[in-house]
């Protein structure tokens, strides 16, 4: 096993100890408080019946670290309970909002990361100037709105006074047609774009700056190799793992953005059903919608690790 | 010195400072109480009595605005201060103290920091009851984290130099050493951050509030004030956008400062060598 291999499980078995941490974190965040869950979730007026009825549900009548290892050894064979609002298996429910929100974001995705790397191109070749300077302005616009906001100010523009689009995704049904569907998100898509384009452009034009001010591009110009060599050769294998890196910390940022996005256009997505089920007071949705978003932050990250030790050139050819 | 400030600093300072007078003097500027009925019809358009109109069952919106404005800046004031009194003590103990602490510290905030903090909210907030005490110390405690990143970085810099060797060799304590040796010196980068966390807190209350877990009507934050008048959009009507346009450019304007103050202590740095 090379230097590769070595890092490669090197970090992917630091990301599942992370994963592992993690779940410790969130079901911790749920038994946090001191006094009884149960009167906590149904008020001071409930019934002692009631009371005891969800003490047993949610099981704080075990010991915590049991009722730990046993939620874990659920979520480890792929069983994430029962939802206390609604009795039904949260598998269910999930898997299919899963698909419709992995569906909003790789469509997100798909439009903004090419997008964000040519403007971020854009704006390493026309350093300092004016295309530059309105990318600087612009992300400092975009960082200072939450997502509700833009969501808002462009459902009202675009979806109520222009009508080019649908104002809300309730168009997004199982039984409506693709083009439908993908007409109903529209507006979801580009506030989603807006989002992270500005980070991910910024993140890109300081990436590529950095390969390009390095001294082997340098020494491959003074060789005289033609411009094009230079950024076949020398440039792009280097310029990959930043900018991989960049996209994959993006997405993972995509990921919280859209439980706001969601609610906002009243999409049947894990994000509305997380921040539903915080409101009903749904302890095992929470814990299960949770430990999903962290887990594909998680993976996210470490994808734009693993990517970025695999690309690096200097770690293929060890000395 | 204030014809040195350039100009987008100077409109940073003019909407923060004029933003942070109405929060204070919200009573005396509100034409109306936050939550006086005053129309008997809703959504009414701009007229000269309600300067923005009125909301969705005929309250003043400029007045709910007025309060809600007050409501944010001093929920965020609030959890900024907490964020960095956490997360400076703890830094500078844990650069002062190194070993296991140390590393202790580090490792649980890097755990923390690998859970989105809007997802790790909702978490706790699916359990506690949700009122601002709880919203400004999960906030604070949260956001801790990163300013703790910063304090570390901050104070292991200045922890090897020679009046922090100094001051060691005196005996002195660690109480001294940081609040008298390393907070002096740390001071200009956390001023900086200070902002930046403060335009974070002022985006996560209002989130939640407009996920509705938040401040609770009838009672409203900007963010809530999004929320309640969502509605209205979808009908043409635009009140839901001045409450946002609000966030955006406070955010904005305090952004404009911390930009300016972080280049002024950067080439603050850059003189002293």
């Amino acid at each position: 096993m090379g230097p590769i291999g070595k890092l490669l499980v090197q970090r992917i078995s630091l990301g599942l100890l992370l994963l592992f941490l993690v779940s410790i974190v969130i079901f911790a965040g749920t038994i946090i408080l001191p006094g009884d869950v149960a009167q906590q979730i149904l008020g001071q007026s409930a019934t002692p019946e009631a009371l005891a009825n969800l003490r047993a549900e949610l099981g704080v009548d075990q010991p915590p670290l049991e009722r730990y290892f046993e939620w874990l050894g659920g979520i480890v064979q792929g069983d994430l309970g029962t939802s206390l609002a609604s009795g039904q298996s949260i598998n269910e429910i999930v898997g299919r909002r899963f698909a419709n929100t992995l569906f909003l974001a790789g469509c997100a995705a798909i439009v903004a990361v090419p997008f964000a790397i040519f403007l971020g191109l854009l704006a390493v070749r026309y350093q300092e100037r004016w295309p530059d300077k309105m990318i600087s302005a612009s992300t400092l616009t975009t960082i200072s709105m939450p997502e509700f906001v833009i969501g808002y100010i462009l459902m009202f523009i675009l979806g109520v006074q222009l009508r080019w689009f649908s104002p809300t995704a309730v168009g997004f049904r199982p039984d409506a047609d693709f083009f439908t569907r993908l007409e109903a998100i529209a507006i979801p898509v580009i506030v989603l774009t807006l989002v992270v384009l500005a980070h991910m452009m910024r993140m890109t034009r300081a990436a590529i700056l950095n390969v390009m001010q390095s001294a082997y591009i340098e020494t491959a110009e003074l060789k005289g190799l033609s411009s094009f060599t230079v950024i076949r050769k020398h440039a792009f294998p280097n310029a990959i793992s930043p900018v991989v890196n960049v996209v994959m910390l993006n997405l993972a940022y995509l990921v919280v953005g859209v439980v706001v996005v969601e609610v906002v256009f009243v999409y049947p997505g894990m994000g509305q059903f997380l921040v539903d089920a915080v409101t009903k007071r749904d302890i095992p949705v929470v814990q299960a919608c949770g430990m999903i978003f962290a887990a594909i932050y998680i993976g996210l990250n470490l994808i734009a690790d693993v990517v970025s030790i695999i690309a690096n050139p200097r770690l293929r050819h060890p000395k | 010195m204030f014809t040195r400030i350039p100009f987008a600093a100077m409109l940073g300072l003019f909407f923060t400072s004029l933003f942070f007078l109405i929060a204070i003097f919200a009573p005396l500027i509100a034409p109306y109480g936050y939550d006086d009925v005053v129309s008997s019809g809703f959504w009414d358009p701009p007229a000269a009595e309600y300067w923005l109109g009125t909301d969705g069952i005929g309250r003043d919106l400029l007045s709910r605005m007025i309060y809600g404005l007050r409501t944010t800046i001093w929920i965020a004031t609030l959890a900024t201060l907490i964020s960095f009194t956490t997360g400076s003590v703890l830094g500078f103990l844990a650069a002062e103290m190194g070993g296991w602490v140390d590393q202790a510290l580090s490792r649980f905030v890097d755990l923390m920091m690998s859970i989105p903090s809007l997802i790790f909210a909702l978490v706790i907030l699916s359990i506690t009851p949700i009122t601002v005490g709880v919203l400004i110390v999960v906030m604070g405690l949260l956001d801790s984290t990163r300013v703790y990143r910063l304090a570390r970085a901050v104070a292991v810099d200045i922890n090897v130099m020679d009046f922090v060797e100094a001051a060691k060799l005196r005996g002195e304590k660690y109480g001294w050493i940081i609040f008298r040796e390393i907070l002096p010196n740390a001071l200009s980068p956390l001023v900086a951050e200070m902002g930046l966390r403060f335009i974070f807190a002022v985006l996560f209350i209002s989130t939640l509030s407009f996920l509705g877990l938040g401040i609770q009507p009838p009672q409203a934050d900007l963010g809530g004030l999004v929320k309640e008048n969502a509605e209205g959009l979808t009908y043409g009507i635009g009140a839901a956008l001045w409450p946002a346009l609000t966030i955006a450019v406070l955010a904005i304007s305090v952004n404009l400062v911390a930009d300016w103050v972080l280049s002024r202590t950067t080439s603050l740095k850059g003189g002293r060598g």
